[in-house]
Formats: structure tokens, sequence, C-alpha cells
């Protein structure tokens, strides 16, 4: 066998890199399951067969296409832009997380593993691994942080109801990165029979390629909408980023069209100090954690730090790789919203349109209410919105005094 | 000083930096030596120590705690130095710290301390290029883990890259005690020695003398960590060094009489 080559400068363009980020920062052992994952995924993409069934998946059990909805009371509220919801909040199990836990559920069943491990922090991607797992018979166990599993309680009952093994973590700040952290020991030691549904576009190569690819139909389906609505492209499509997939699923058949403007939105969470939000384009620096390089809230010793938001789906201290690459060459803008401009976009989208958004999407929501009243009434927003708000009820129960 | 595996077989000793204090690891670590240990690997704390069990997670939260830094792990491999020239010494750190460091900076200062070589759990051979321009600029040693499950296409890479030892992983897993050394060791020792003459130290899960004496048949030195994490753990930093030097005195006796 070939030797393995190693570039002779880290930035050099490789499988798995966007730009320099991105990239494969594990221990030895998961290696070879990378490249497993790696090999069987590449083989899956090409296999007829495979996307036949996933697009049938994607259809009937899931609920695609997902409509594009044209929120008219809230723009004319607004008095500017045009507003839009891609509504991915109406797919099975309540978010976009079911994309991908249906592709990578199927890749599991055709490389013949029995077990299925994920991490979740919203329990989005818990319930959608869960109901993946349930619908291809694999045992799974679901990796959650204590305090996660404390404010998405709902969730946790609903991965137990579909006969999931969720197990709590208590090591670091109990959310989302201890949940991961957690999952890739476990990966680590049951590397042989297990598969690790991870769910977002994060961690070593090749999930973030994976995962994107997974969402992008979001995108796919969102730009033949709106050119049949609109007869042309928006202005701006505006995404909620925890570790990005819903976000970069939304943008990535629009990364070409330049004049598309895509709008990330962080977790403001309570301000600006490190540990009170998760903004990490404002307030971290590349660096590694769980598996990639790319922006991470750290102090200066290295150390990764809290995070704070009241969205569990965005408390993390590290942002997808590709994200990372968008933000550094200018093709994407990140901004953030705090916890109680999150909160103000869930009632307002709740009393204008009627519709409860999950307080992650409400983050994206937020930024549309921000600009669009600046904006001619020619130019249209899309707000991808990830998922519906049922979850947050014990939250928004508590925040809002209902 | 190169890595030397004088004692047979060689040992290996993990400490974690700053737990239970700077001083007390430094005592730790020079008893350890003047026990028998052929290196000690100084374990940088970190806030995600994902390739680590909950033993060294625990040490690990502890010395953070304290307030250790990375430049504390440094002065403190200085002090090492100084009290056993002739000892091995390498740093064992996650990634980020030493990138937050600067990779520059830190094998200058890693050197400059008077480290032999260093150990990164989380930097693969193929995402190493400017780690291994650095290390060699300095002559640091850098150390690459094997894993049973690693192709022979990677063992290759990993024994081509590696100066000082190559570190086989015991078994498929993170760190932690456990009762027995799986075929998986021995197997892939084996495979490693295919391609390199360096020495191969086996590591993870080694906690007793009948281990290091099954080490010993086919490897050249067993790494013991948590197994000394804990023993740290569950005594006070005075009696710390006794403890850890008993510990390893015991660890060669079954080899010794298994000699006779
Ligand atoms: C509804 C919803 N939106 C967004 C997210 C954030 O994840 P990502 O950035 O990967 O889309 C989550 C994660 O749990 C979620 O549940």
């Amino acid at each position: 066998m070939a030797s393995i080559i190693v570039p002779a400068n880290p930035s050099e363009a490789r499988a798995g890199r966007f730009g320099v980020y991105g990239g494969r920062y594990v221990p030895e052992t998961l290696v070879a399951a990378l490249d497993e994952l790696e090999h069987a995924y590449d083989e899956a993409k090409m296999d007829a067969a495979f996307q036949a069934e996933l697009a049938d998946l994607l259809k009937d059990y899931a609920g695609r296409p997902t409509p594009l909805y044209f929120a008219k009371r809230l723009t004319e509220q607004l008095g500017g832009a045009k507003i839009y919801l891609k509504r991915e909040d109406l797919l099975h199990t309540g978010a976009h997380k079911i994309n991908n836990a249906l592709g990578q559920g199927l890749l599991a069943k055709r490389m013949g593993k029995k077990r299925v491990i994920a991490e979740t922090g919203a329990g989005q991607h818990g319930v959608a691994t869960a109901s993946a797992c349930a619908l291809f018979g694999l045992e799974c166990v679901v990796y959650m942080g204590d305090v996660d599993m404390e404010r998405q309680e709902l969730n946790v009952k609903r991965m137990r109801l579909l006969g999931t093994e969720v197990r709590g973590v208590s090591s670091g700040s109990k959310t989302l990165k201890d949940a991961i952290s957690e999952a890739m020991r476990d990966w680590v030691t049951n590397v042989r029979t297990t598969y690790y549904l991870l769910g977002s576009a994060l961690g070593a190569h090749p999930y973030p390629t994976m995962v994107r690819d997974f969402h992008r139909v979001i995108s796919k389906e969102l730009k033949q909408q709106i050119l049949e609505k609109e007869g042309r492209l928006p202005t701006a499509i505006i995404a909620c980023v925890g570790g990005g997939s819903n976000a970069i699923g939304a943008f990535y058949e629009f990364i070409p069209d330049r004049q598309v403007r895509l709008i990330g939105v962080e977790a403001g969470g309570r301000g600006p100090a490190l540990g009170e939000h998760a903004a990490r384009f404002k307030g971290g620096a590349p660096g590694v954690l769980q598996g990639t390089y790319s922006y991470v809230l750290q102090d200066d010793d290295g150390q990764i730090a809290l995070t704070h938001s009241v969205s569990a789906g965005l408390d993390y201290a590290s942002i997808g790789p590709e994200h990372a690459a968008l933000h550094d060459s200018g093709r994407a803008e990140y901004v953030s919203c705090d916890d109680a401009t999150a909160l103000d976009a869930v009632v307002r989208l709740a009393r204008t349109e009627g519709i409860l958004p999950a307080i992650e999407s409400a983050h994206a929501v937020a930024e549309a209410i921000r600009i669009a009243p600046a904006l001619p009434a020619s130019d249209i927003l899309v707000v991808n919105l990830s998922g519906r708000g049922d979850k947050d009820m014990g939250i928004l129960a508590r925040e809002l005094k209902l | 000083m190169p890595i030397r595996f004088d004692h047979k077989p060689g040992l290996v000793v993990y400490l974690t930096a700053g737990d239970p204090s700077l001083d007390a690891t430094c005592e730790i670590a020079v008893a350890a030596i003047d026990a028998g240990a052929d290196v000690i690997e100084l374990g940088v704390p970190f806030s995600d120590p994902l390739g680590d069990g909950p033993i060294i997670q625990r040490a690990s939260e502890r010395a953070l705690a304290r307030g250790t830094r990375l430049r504390d792990v440094l002065a403190l491999a200085r002090e090492i130095r100084a009290a056993r020239p002739a000892a091995g010494l390498v740093i064992f750190s996650y990634l980020n710290p030493m990138l937050r460091y600067g990779l520059r900076k830190f094998t200058d200062d890693a050197a400059a301390a008077g480290a032999d070589g260093v150990l990164a759990i989380d930097l693969i051979v193929e995402e190493a290029a400017e780690y291994l321009a650095e290390m060699s600029r300095v002559n640091l040693a850098p150390i690459f883990l094997a894993a049973p499950t690693s192709s022979d296409a990677r063992l290759e890479a990993i024994a081509k890259y590696s100066k000082g030892f190559v570190y086989a992983i015991s078994r498929v897993g993170i760190t932690g005690t456990q009762k027995s050394i799986t075929a998986d060791a021995k197997a892939l020792v084996e495979r490693i020695r295919r391609y390199t003459r360096l020495p191969v130290a086996v590591g993870f899960g080694i906690s007793n003398a009948e281990h290091v004496a099954q080490v010993a048949e086919f490897a050249d030195a067993a790494v013991i960590g948590s197994a000394i994490v804990e023993l740290v753990e569950n005594s006070t930093a005075a009696t710390a060094p006794g403890a850890v030097a008993r510990f390893i005195k015991g660890l060669r006796l079954r080899d010794a009489a298994l000699a006779r």
C-alpha cells in the first residue's frame, strides 16, 4: 500500500478542507472509521438506488418539499422587504434535522451498523435520530447535556418513547459540546460496531460535507420555489447558526449567486462577555475543537470557553468549518441576536402569522424583523424557519410568564 | 536528551500537570523517575479531553480549577529537567492549547525547557505538516499514536514521522484502567515493528504488574496513565510522591520474579 502523503502546507486544498478550515483532528483510533465512512458515503452518493430511497423517505415520511410561505402580515407590519419563510418547521419531528438523520440512518444501515449513537442539544437532532433508528430498526443511544435535558425535557421523553436510550452528560458545561465529547468517547470505544450520527455540519471530515449535502435539499427547493413565485432570486437568505447545518443547507445552492446575501445569525445570549453568548465570529478565534479547525470561543490559554444561549441548539463554542470559510471570504455575513430579541421574535411571529418558531429559528426571524423595514418593498428576504417551537413551551412559559 | 529505555521493561509514567498542584506534580515526577520511570509524560490539562476516560477528565478539571496554564506546564518541565537531567520528558497535550500558544513559540519553549518530545493526542500525521516542521526545527521528537484500527499504510506513516518511540494504543477505546490486556495490543506492536526500529511503548489501561509483565513480552515499554492519576487523586500532595514511587517499584516485581 502507498504511504500517506503529508502535505507541505496544511492549508493545501484537500478533501474536507474549506479554505484553511475543516480537516480531521481526532484520536488515531477514529481515523479508520472516518475513512470507512467517507468511502461508504462517496459510494452511496453515486448510487441511484440509495438516492431514490432517500428521496422517497424525504417526501412521504418527512414531508418534503416544505412550503415557501409568504409572510404577508409580518411583511405589511414591517413595511419594507417582502419576507418569506422556508417551512422546515413543518417537517416530521419538527425541524430540519430529519433531513440529515434519514440520510445518515440509511447510510448506517447500508454499512451494516446495528448501533447508532448521536449527540443532541435542543433534542431535535436526538428526536430525528431516534425516529430514523426506529424506522430502520437500529439500536440508538443519544448523549445530551444535563442542562439541555432539563430545558428540553419534552424531547427527552419523545426520544425515550421512540425506544432510544438517552444518556445524560454531567461534565463541563453540560450542554451540546459535552454531549459531543461523550459521544466521541463512546465512538472511540465501540467504533467497530457503532455508527456516529453527528447532527450538524461539524466535526471531522467527512461530516461537515456529508451533513451539508443532506441539507442541500433546502436550498434546492428554495431556489425553484422563489423563482416560481417571484421570478427572481431573493435579496437575502437568513438562517440561525448553531453548528451550521440548517444555514449551510439553506445557503449552499446560492453561494455562486453573488447578488444573494447570505446572513447567518449566531446566539448573542445575554451579552458580549466571554461565556455569555455563542457568537463565535465576534468572540472566537480559529482553533480546534472536536475534530475540526474553525472559529472557537476560547480563553487566551486555548481552553474552550463556556457559552450561553436561551436556545440549546445554538449554545455551542464552535461553528461548522464551511461557515468559517464563508465568513473569511466575505461571501456570507454573520450577525448575532441576543436572547431577549429572539424571544420577542417568537412572540411576534406567533401573533402575526400564527406560527410558533423554535427559539433557535427565532434568531433568524429577529434579523429579518430588524433589517426588513429599511429595505425597499422590492427586496425579498427568505428566513429559513429551521424548526417549530413546541419543544420550547417550558422555556417560553417561564420566560414569557404565560 | 534522546529518549531511552534503560530499564527492562521500560516505563512511561503519565501525570496530569497541576494535579493536585504544580509543585506536587514536580515532586511526583522526580519520585517516579527515582523509582524507575524512564520517561515522564506531562499532561497539559484541557477543558474538553475527548480522548480521556473519567479519571483523567477529573484530574484535568482539578488542574484547570487551580489555574494551571500551558506556560506553567512548560515551567514545570524545566524544573523536572533540572532535577533529573537524564530522564525522558514528553509533553502530552490536546492540540488547541498548543495552537493558541503558537506552534513556533510552543516548540521553542518546550525545547528550551528541556522536553525531549511532544505527543498531541488529536493530531494525526496527515494534519501535522506544520507541527512536524516546527518540531524538527528545535529537535523535539514528535510521538504519534498508533491504534489497533490503524491500517498498515497509516502505521507506515506513523512510524516514519515518529521519533523517540511509537505509542501503541493497547485497545480500541479511551484512556482508563482495565482488567486485562487484549490481543489487539500484541498484534499492533508486531505490525508496527514491520515499519520501524524505534522502541514501541504500549499504553491505555495498563494498571498493574501483571499487565506490565504481559506487555514486556512483546513491547519495549508500558505507559501507565490512569492508574497513577487515580493513585494521585486518592493521595494528598504530601503522600502522593511516596505512593507513586511504591506503585512503580511494584510494577516491575512480577517481571523480575518471572525472569528468575
Ligand atoms: C430548530 C433548530 N434550528 C437550528 C438548530 C441549530 O443547528 P444547526 O446550526 O446545525 O442548524 C437546531 C439544533 O438543535 C434546531 O433544533
